[in-house]
């Protein structure tokens, strides 16, 4: 496809505003629109269950860029104003408000939308998403005394971690042997809870919530399968979340937890997904993939604006995710199967800094670092072929 | 181009030294970026305006242009 005259990115996050700024990077001069769902200018989510959180930043930090950084990009943002239909055929987009926005290529970055419990929320019961998310939740820990995460994911671990640090008593609920068993694996996780039981967080592992209870439509408690019934003014599902599809279904895009994409990142002709509500095919491991990570978002971005501008590239990342809970630094670099072999490269487990690498049948997947940013880093090296893209034979 | 990097600010990620490891290094106790080269030539201004992008902590500033063209 020859350059496309106009761009329109459908989600204003930090996938969005990435490929945009991407494609001027990359030389693109043509009309770029940005059209977003929330009314804030694009911001960024890590610091959502973190510093923002906790009250440590003012909620204007997590800013991605200053007012006259957007304006410097020359593209025009359309914020306060979901999309609501595409037509791939013609590359025009609805939105609530009524508009009509066209385009020769669309990007789709729109995201992922919290998982909540069934039935309707009592006062009290939070899931964190946006920044307007997390305000509230923030006020609600500067008052609650009992905390219950529902979700021991990274999300709900890492708010585990923020509210007790705000002195809250929390209770972390989730179905996993130890909190983010899945991501890390059972040994590390295993470390993870025990640094979440020393810091005071209560854990309730392999627990199912049957019910969480309400007096006068408000939270009052979260009741377990076991029939323990934790008390809660607090509640926060951190369940996972849903890529935000709802709005494509008569699309005719296929949709499959994601929007489905070739290994260029593209669903259609002129239609592009990226960030958490893309799932491409990855060459390197042959194999459908989707990343929810803050380190995806540009670099998928990157590669999306790219194959806009013609490049013609199937994206092979290594993905990368870290997490911060208590004074842990988590660094992930490949995709550590829970069922990897896992062996200490580096350091020491019981000083609580150490490198760890993650192999599978003999072959390396992951490394991950547990504060040892640089050492990580440095080792990223050795899972990078498993990732890459094989090489065409030469005929 | 002139690059400044905000250590308070930085998450350790360790971004900028896989995009241009020539001009940014980490500390090695806590990862934290340090500068090794302030003023990098013009031929690294793509590597290192990527490395300003792929900062998940937004601490690295590169004075002068975006590199945006328009």
């Amino acid at each position: 496809m020859s350059e496309p005259s106009s761009v329109l990115v459908v989600g204003a996050s930090a996938a969005g505003l990435a490929t945009v700024e991407s494609l001027r990077r990359g030389g693109y001069r043509g009309t770029v629109t940005v059209v977003g769902e929330e009314e804030h200018a694009p911001y960024d989510r890590p610091p959502l269950s973190k510093q923002v959180l906790s009250g440590n930043w003012e909620s204007d930090r997590s800013r991605l860029r200053t007012e006259s950084a957007l304006v410097e990009t020359g593209a025009e943002f359309v914020l306060a104003d979901p999309a609501v239909r595409l037509d791939p055929a013609d590359r025009t987009v609805h939105t609530a408000s009524g508009r009509t926005l066209r385009a020769e290529a669309v990007v789709l970055a729109t995201g992922l939308r919290p998982k909540r419990l069934p039935g309707r929320d009592a006062a009290g019961v939070h899931v964190l998403r946006t920044l307007d998310d997390s305000l509230r939740l923030r006020a609600e820990l500067s008052r609650a005394r009992n905390v219950v995460v529902v979700g021991d994911g990274v999300l709900g671990s890492e708010i585990a971690a923020t509210a007790r640090d705000m002195e809250s008593d929390v209770t972390l609920v989730g179905p996993q042997a130890a909190p983010m068993a899945d991501q890390l694996g059972p040994r590390v996780a295993g470390m993870l809870g025990e640094l979440h039981a020393e810091r005071g967080v209560r854990l309730r592992s392999r627990a199912g919530v049957e019910a969480l209870q309400a007096d006068h439509g408000r939270v009052t408690g979260v009741r377990l399968e076991t029939g323990e019934t934790l008390p809660a003014d607090a509640v926060v599902v951190a369940i996972g979340a849903a890529p935000a599809t709802d709005w494509l279904a008569d699309s005719g895009l296929r949709l499959d937890d994601g929007v489905v994409c070739d290994s260029r990142c593209r669903a259609a002709a002129g239609v592009y997904a990226v960030g958490d509500v893309a799932r491409w095919h990855h060459e390197g491991l042959d194999q459908s993939m989707r990343l929810e990570n803050r380190t995806n978002a540009t670099e998928q971005a990157r590669a999306v604006a790219a194959n806009l501008l013609g490049a013609d590239r199937p994206y092979a990342p290594v993905p990368h995710f870290w997490t911060d809970q208590f004074d842990a630094k988590i660094q992930v670099h490949g995709v550590p199967h829970p069922e990897s072999e896992v062996t200490v490269v580096e350091g020491d487990p019981a000083e609580r800094r150490f490198v760890a690498r993650y192999a599978r049948r003999g072959a390396p997947v992951a490394v991950l670092g547990w504060n040892r940013p640089k050492q990580v880093r440095a080792r990223r090296q050795e899972v990078v072929e498993t990732f890459s893209v094989p090489a065409l034979e030469p005929s | 181009m002139k690059v400044t990097v905000d250590q308070e600010s930085c998450v350790a990620s360790g971004q900028c030294v896989m995009t241009a490891a020539d001009v940014f290094d980490q500390r090695d106790e806590d990862g934290i970026v340090e500068l090794l080269e302030d003023q990098p030539t013009e031929d690294r201004a793509e590597d290192v305006r990527q490395a300003a992008a792929l900062c998940p902590a937004r601490a690295i500033r590169v004075e002068g242009q975006s590199g945006f063209v328009r």
